[in-house]
């Protein structure tokens, strides 16, 4: 494929006799948003940093912005910016010092016009007279990934780029990345959230145990495991049935006495569900909307749940 | 040995880096200079008078505290090697392409100077306590040339140490021996009024001959060739070692 920016095959990797990397291909299009899913110990930040110039592959290709990793690491290095999974930022340093320093070891000029322009962008001006050491976890991210864009990188690697940021902070991030892509930047992404895989990402591979489960779009894997659903629970078995019988594709679960009922978890159907319990006079001990996780996924595709992996 | 290729340049940009360190945290000068003038008031107000020398006191001992001001300075410098290994940021330097040799000559270089600032303190400080050197204008210079070695030599040992540590506290843990060895020499006491075994110990370890030379240059006086030599060759020799030392580590680790 002439137009991928990264190309990666047979990759493997083993650390004493822990295989981290048993052998994984994939693609990455230009101007598109790759991620990279899986739990913890599965392999992902091995993965950005052989891709990253960081570590050397025990096997196989990889090739970034047309360039093999092991050979032309230089010209590698030129087209790519990394952050890493916990902030690389100079604490001593301000936030403005820190992307001059990128700036001088770049060679961007005029520089102070790109500091300028990112701190800005990055909701910065305020904190850029401060050591990044009295920076939240929030900023300090954001100040990370200022640094990264310094001398614009063609691609870019995201390392759990949101983990351990509140709400409100992961929803920035996700902008910030979104306005990349529109610019046409090519971005690998690794995430522990099938949430954030699912908002920002044009095709998703998910890793388990050093291999590659499952690849495709975010729809194609959500295809893959139940969708969302709403869940009702009866103290009656009498209610259950006649539940079972007016709500279309339900299925019963005569143990636990529950009936799983397909919905998109809008209010709008949300309420007419109720409304035919009501109709109907069923009374539901317990109800609840599920949506699939990272979890679903991994029953679905692995047959394990994320966390038992992280348990091995 | 390898060569390291090194980017002037960066290196530059990484030295820059390393001064703003030491500038926002100047307790590092501050600690460089700290005990060495404490030491120096304890032995020239306190202890002084009872130790027999050639010559005053303070001028026996300010060669010492020289030393001194050099090697307590390196302890931060280990801890701050390791932090920048053990967090992010060697990684975003390496991804940049940014050379092994810029971001350790940063340390090396900020470091030296550091030791300078403190050794220029220990002089200004000994001059107002009745310190009276005698060296030519060529001895001085000469002071400052092996000043100015030693500290290079101590700065890449103490970056080996702290790329080779496995946390930040055990990096600064790791030029405690720097700082006592110059306790073991002639710094304070004449090697010879040592019990034997610790006088051997004394007249072979590097510091005893620096210290001796650093001490004829100042009083203006004889240097020793055996001296002069054992000071230079060690000095270059720490520096080699911590050089070779930090370059390999470096490449082990990053």
């Amino acid at each position: 494929m002439s137009n991928s920016e990264i190309a990666v095959t047979g990759l493997r990797k083993t650390f004493g006799d822990k295989v981290v990397l048993d052998g994984i291909d994939f693609e990455v299009a230009a101007g598109s948003v790759f991620s990279l899913l899986g739990p913890n110990g599965a392999g992902k930040t091995t993965t950005v940093n052989i891709l990253a110039t960081l570590m050397k592959a025990d096997a196989g290709t990889v090739r970034v912005a047309g360039h093999d990793v092991a050979a032309e690491t230089k010209a590698v290095r030129a087209a790519i910016g990394v952050t890493g999974q916990f902030a690389a930022v100079d604490e001593p340093l301000t936030g403005r010092e820190n992307l001059q320093l990128m700036a001088d070891l770049k060679r961007v000029r005029p520089s102070a016009q790109v500091v300028d322009g990112l701190l800005e962008r990055f909701d910065l001006v305020e904190s850029a007279g401060k050591a990044a050491s009295t920076y939240s976890g929030g900023m300090r991210r954001k100040l990370d990934l200022a640094m990264t864009l310094v001398g614009s990188p063609r691609i870019i690697f995201l390392d759990e780029p949101t983990t351990g940021l509140d709400p409100r902070s992961r929803r920035t991030m996700w902008d910030i990345v979104r306005e990349l892509v529109a610019e046409g930047t090519t971005i690998f992404l690794t995430t522990q959230y099938l949430e954030e895989a699912d908002q920002l990402a044009d095709r998703i591979a998910v890793l388990d145990q050093g291999r590659l489960v499952a690849q495709g779009t975010p729809e194609e894997l959500k295809r893959l495991v139940p969708g969302t659903h709403v869940r009702l629970r009866f103290a009656d078995p009498g209610d259950l049935e006649t539940a079972e019988r007016v709500l279309d594709g339900a299925t019963r679960d005569n143990q636990e006495l529950t009936l799983r009922v397909p919905s998109d978890g809008k209010s709008r159907s949300l309420r007419e569900l109720l409304d035919k319990l009501d109709e109907h006079t069923i009374d539901a001990e317990e109800f609840s909307v599920h949506t699939p996780d990272l979890d679903d996924v991994f029953l679905a595709l692995t047959g394990h749940a994320s966390t038992e992996v992280i348990a091995k | 040995m390898s060569t390291l290729p090194t980017s002037f340049g960066d290196s530059a940009v990484m030295l820059r880096r390393n001064f703003r360190h030491s500038v926002r945290n100047p307790i590092t000068v501050f600690q460089a200079v700290l005990l060495p003038v404490i030491l120096m008031l304890m032995f020239v107000y306190v202890f002084g008078g009872a130790i027999k020398v050639k010559g005053t006191y303070i001028d026996y001992a300010v060669p010492g505290l020289m030393v001194m001001a050099l090697t307590y300075g390196l302890g931060p410098t280990a801890a701050a090697v390791n932090d920048d290994m053990t967090k992010g940021i060697i990684n975003r330097f390496k991804s940049m392409d940014v050379s092994h040799g810029a971001v350790m000559i940063g340390h090396v270089v900020s470091t030296t100077v550091r030791g300078l600032i403190a050794n220029a303190v220990i002089i200004g400080l000994g001059f107002a306590m009745g310190f009276r050197p005698h060296a030519s204008a060529l001895q001085w210079i000469a002071a400052i040339g092996l000043m100015l070695l030693l500290g290079f030599a101590v700065s890449w040992l103490t970056v080996a140490m702290g790329l080779a540590a496995k946390s930040v506290e055990s990096a600064g843990m790791a030029t405690v021996p720097l700082i006592l060895l110059p306790f073991l020499s002639s710094a304070f006491v004449p090697a010879d009024t040592m019990v034997a075994g610790v006088r051997q110990f004394a007249e072979y370890q590097p510091f005893t001959p620096i210290i001796e030379t650093l001490r004829g240059l100042l009083s203006g006086g004889h240097v020793s060739t055996g001296d002069a030599v054992a000071a230079v060759a060690w000095s270059l020799g720490l520096g080699i070692v911590g050089y070779v030392w930090a370059v390999s580590t470096f490449k082990k680790r990053a």
